[in-house]
């Protein structure tokens, strides 16, 4: 479904180069539901700004659902439902039922078959009470809800969510995953998702990617991840030790050691 | 395409009906303040008779020319300077993942039909100026083919400083004094500005094009700065040009866009 070969994508700010994502390359089959983790600024976005077609790579070969994301945008969108947990691709201010006649009339859905998915989404996200509710006056939880339903209208055969729990309480949470492990499991919808909650990877993935510095520093199971320092069973020690190897790692110019200040007595 | 647009423009128009009294306002307000420009016209024929050698129903023939493109081009698609609003905010990178063209999202993102007020000023003072000149029938045609072309001109300049957004996030203002400018500057004859700026406008941004030359033809004038007959007849070409010179450049920024951070 997605296919990532040696995908690299750079950004120049007054002449320094960055390389926010460098010789990146994983490949994630149809009915997968793959985490992917990373420090702040590792790249993920980036990544996932690449496979929905935002950004165009600057190396590298990319496929999604078959199609070059850059360059086949329009023809992508139908394969792919986006949720972007930090903002909301619906319409601040429309009501909920409101953006998501908007969002039919853009992918052409078909009024009878949009009618009929959008009384399923409502009844397994329980959106039902503020369908008629402005999204600025939603709650976090219930935008994050509307935001899902909005992505899953054209019941497109892919998922790809940038940190979907950011901010919500544990029982908004809580509806989230068994939501998206409801889609997985009887749907059969490919799911990517990016968090730096490892709750979600606990509770969701069969499959872990660690993205560090742009590259992978990481591709396997949860329990292969947590093999990784041995005799540590916290998932969340694990990375946290991982984010601090990979900071002293020779990648990156380490720090310049904190030298003694000139004395002025001298 | 244009079926997308006209679905979005409705559902828009539907969401901004639910606030009746903001809508009269605004579509008031905008009538006065084309009353105003009309105004400062009419104050100037009250001290001459002619501005650049031009009487005033000509002038008013040029300004309603103008005011008619300009309006329908921003009702139509002036939303798209709001494009480093979009790129700022985010709403950009969502408007990439729909299967639909950024260009008609944006176009038609929060549309507000009381922009229609000025097309109809525009309208208004076109056939008023008109019912006092003399046009030969058989040069009426032109006048069809100057707004249309004048349509497309102020969009693709409109599209032009939007794509360049894409490389200066912080550049509204640019777009703001190329198209508000144009219009601004084909209100009045062109042969009241100096002899450069009417070259410039004609060779370079061509909003000589929306209503100057095809105008002199309407009106049978001599063109005052001394240039070509036969470039009264090339509006059409040059809003073509236009066009495609913007729609490229729109696709190289859209290559070239760089999202924001997270």
């Amino acid at each position: 479904m997605i296919e990532v070969d040696r995908l690299g994508r750079t950004f120049k700010v007054r002449g320094t180069v960055t390389h926010a994502v460098q010789d990146l390359s994983f490949g994630i089959e149809a009915g997968e539901f793959v985490g992917c983790l990373g420090p702040n600024g590792a790249g993920k976005s980036t990544t996932i700004k690449m496979l929905t077609g935002i950004l165009a790579p600057t190396s590298g070969r990319l496929r999604v659902a078959g199609l070059d994301p850059s360059r086949r945008r329009t023809a992508l969108a139908r394969e792919i439902g986006v949720v972007f947990g930090q903002r909301t691709t619906l319409w601040w201010d429309l009501p909920l039922k409101d953006s998501f006649e908007l969002v039919r009339l853009l992918y052409k859905v078909d009024r009878g078959v949009f009618r009929r998915r959008l009384d399923e989404l409502c009844a397994l996200l329980d959106i039902g009470d503020f369908l008629t509710t402005p999204v600025r006056q939603l709650s976090l939880g219930q935008r994050m809800q509307g935001d899902i339903t909005a992505a899953l209208l054209h019941d497109p055969p892919i998922l790809i969510l940038d940190e979907p729990t950011i901010g919500l309480d544990v029982v908004s949470k809580a509806g989230v995953r068994d939501f998206l492990r409801r889609l997985n499991a009887e749907n059969g919808t490919t799911i990517l998702l990016t968090t730096h909650d490892l709750g979600d990877i606990e509770r969701l993935c069969r499959r872990v990617m660690l993205i560090d510095h742009g590259r992978l520093a990481f591709d396997g199971t949860v329990a292969g991840l947590r093999a990784i320092v041995p005799g540590e069973d916290s998932i969340e020690e694990v990375v946290t030790h991982l984010y601090l190897s990979s900071r002293r790692s020779p990648r990156t110019p380490p720090p310049r050691p904190a030298q003694d200040p000139p004395s002025v007595t001298a | 395409m244009v079926r997308t647009y006209v679905l979005l423009v409705w559902t828009w128009t539907r969401a901004a009906a639910q606030y009746p009294l903001s809508f009269t306002l605004m579509t008031l307000g905008g009538m006065v303040l084309g009353g105003l420009d009309v105004a400062v016209i009419w104050v100037i024929f009250t001290n001459t008779t002619t501005l650049g050698g031009f009487g005033l129903s000509e002038v008013m023939f040029l300004y309603g020319a103008a005011c008619l493109s300009f309006a329908t081009a921003d009702l139509l698609f002036g939303n798209v300077d709001r494009i480093s609003q979009h790129i700022r905010a985010g709403t950009f990178d969502t408007m990439l993942i729909r299967p639909v063209s950024p260009f008609v999202q944006m176009a038609t993102d929060r549309f507000v039909p009381y922009r229609a007020g000025r097309v109809v000023q525009g309208a208004v003072i076109l056939a008023i100026a008109l019912s006092h000149l003399d046009v030969p029938g058989d040069r009426v045609w032109m006048i069809p083919v100057m707004v249309l072309s004048g349509i497309v001109i102020f969009t693709a300049v409109w599209v032009l400083g939007s794509a360049v957004q894409f490389l200066l996030t912080d550049a509204p203002d640019l777009t703001n004094s190329l198209t508000s400018g144009g219009a601004t500057l084909t209100q009045y004859p062109l042969s009241v500005y100096s002899a450069d700026l009417v070259r410039g406008v004609t060779f370079v941004l061509p909003l000589a094009f929306v209503n100057w030359q095809p105008g002199l033809y309407v009106l049978g004038r001599e063109d005052p700065s001394g240039l070509p007959y036969w470039l009264r007849f090339l509006s059409p070409a040059a809003a073509a040009a236009m066009a495609l010179v913007a729609a490229l450049a729109w696709r190289t920024g859209i290559r070239h866009y760089r999202s924001t951070g997270s």
